[in-house]
């Protein structure tokens, strides 16, 4: 019982220094601005017609995913803090979605 | 800093991801709506009308630096460099503040230059309560930011021991980026995108 929540204890110790270095940081830095470049880039070609749609949505799910896997560190911490966020990015899609479907985007 | 729970996780930490995803909601109410409404009501003034998408690129450029200098400023306060600790993080109180800003001048000029209220047409209500909200939300951050550097340079109780204080504000922080990557995309981009059939 001792060494059990003695484990526990260390587990906790261990998502708060086990974390990417300062170059990591900027790669990811660069990775972003990149990016972003990229939207704004790809917001100029017109003749994509409703392909930027997706084309926009991989690039945004792109840096979004990047910030909060390295910068919010849910690649290192705990899967329970991944579970957590999942969850309301989840239903906040449905809500998104669904507000969508009632006013009849998909027709 | 680590507490004994049942989980092995500080509880801290637990309610602060509880939280961020509750505000994904919450934000997903306000784009949601923005969607819906999009194109209905009075046509002008429109997204085409009042956004300028070279400004509003520099904006969000400063806002995804401020999240590199928040996780600089972590980086070296859990390796205990203050000094280090302290230039980040002025810098990202610096960076968030310009990033508000942009936001000022941009509702300004809207305003007064293209007459665009919250009561103008249906764009103007929409855009003002999903960007104002991300804007109090960074302001939150900024006064949040603000008040562990004071900590650190006149109280002196901020230190790698209590790190886990810094990374909540730092996640608080990179979510109100993250939701600024959806916003910039999905309201700026998309709403003036000339691509679109008419």
């Amino acid at each position: 019982m001792v060494t059990n929540q003695k484990n526990k204890i260390n587990k906790s110790d261990i998502h708060e220094h086990n974390h990417p270095s300062v170059i990591t940081y900027f790669k990811v830095a660069i990775a972003l601005i990149s990016l972003t470049a990229l939207e704004v880039v790809v917001y100029y070609f017109d003749w994509l017609g409703y392909g930027i749609i997706p084309v926009m949505a991989v690039l945004s799910i792109g840096k979004f995913a990047i910030v909060v896997m390295y910068y919010m560190h849910l690649k290192f911490d705990s899967k329970l803090f991944t579970y957590l966020f999942m969850a309301g990015l989840i239903l906040a899609m449905v809500v998104i979605l669904w507000l969508m479907a009632l006013f009849g985007w998909f027709k | 800093m680590s507490d004994e729970t049942t989980t092995g996780l500080n509880n801290r930490k637990i309610l602060m991801w509880v939280f961020l995803g509750s505000d994904c909601m919450f934000f997903a109410s306000l784009i949601g709506t923005y969607l819906i409404y999009k194109g209905m009501g009075l046509p002008h003034p429109g997204p085409s009308d009042v956004f300028d998408i070279p400004t509003t690129s520099v904006s969000t450029f400063v806002l995804l630096m401020s999240s590199m200098s928040m996780v600089f400023a972590y980086a070296y306060l859990v390796r205990s460099n203050i000094k280090a600790f302290r230039i980040w993080m002025i810098s990202t109180i610096i960076m968030g503040a310009t990033f508000l800003g942009f936001q000022i001048f941009e509702f300004s000029e809207f305003y007064f230059h293209d007459h665009l209220s919250p009561q103008t047409n249906l764009f103007g209500t929409t855009f003002y309560a999903l960007t104002g909200t991300h804007g109090i939300h960074v302001t939150i951050g900024v006064v949040w930011l603000g008040i562990i550097f004071y900590s650190s340079l006149f109280r002196n109780t901020v230190s790698a021991k209590t790190n886990l204080d810094l990374d909540l504000a730092a996640l608080y922080w990179h979510f109100v980026d993250i939701v600024w990557i959806v916003i910039f995309a999905v309201v700026y981009l998309f709403g003036t995108f000339k691509g679109f059939p008419s």
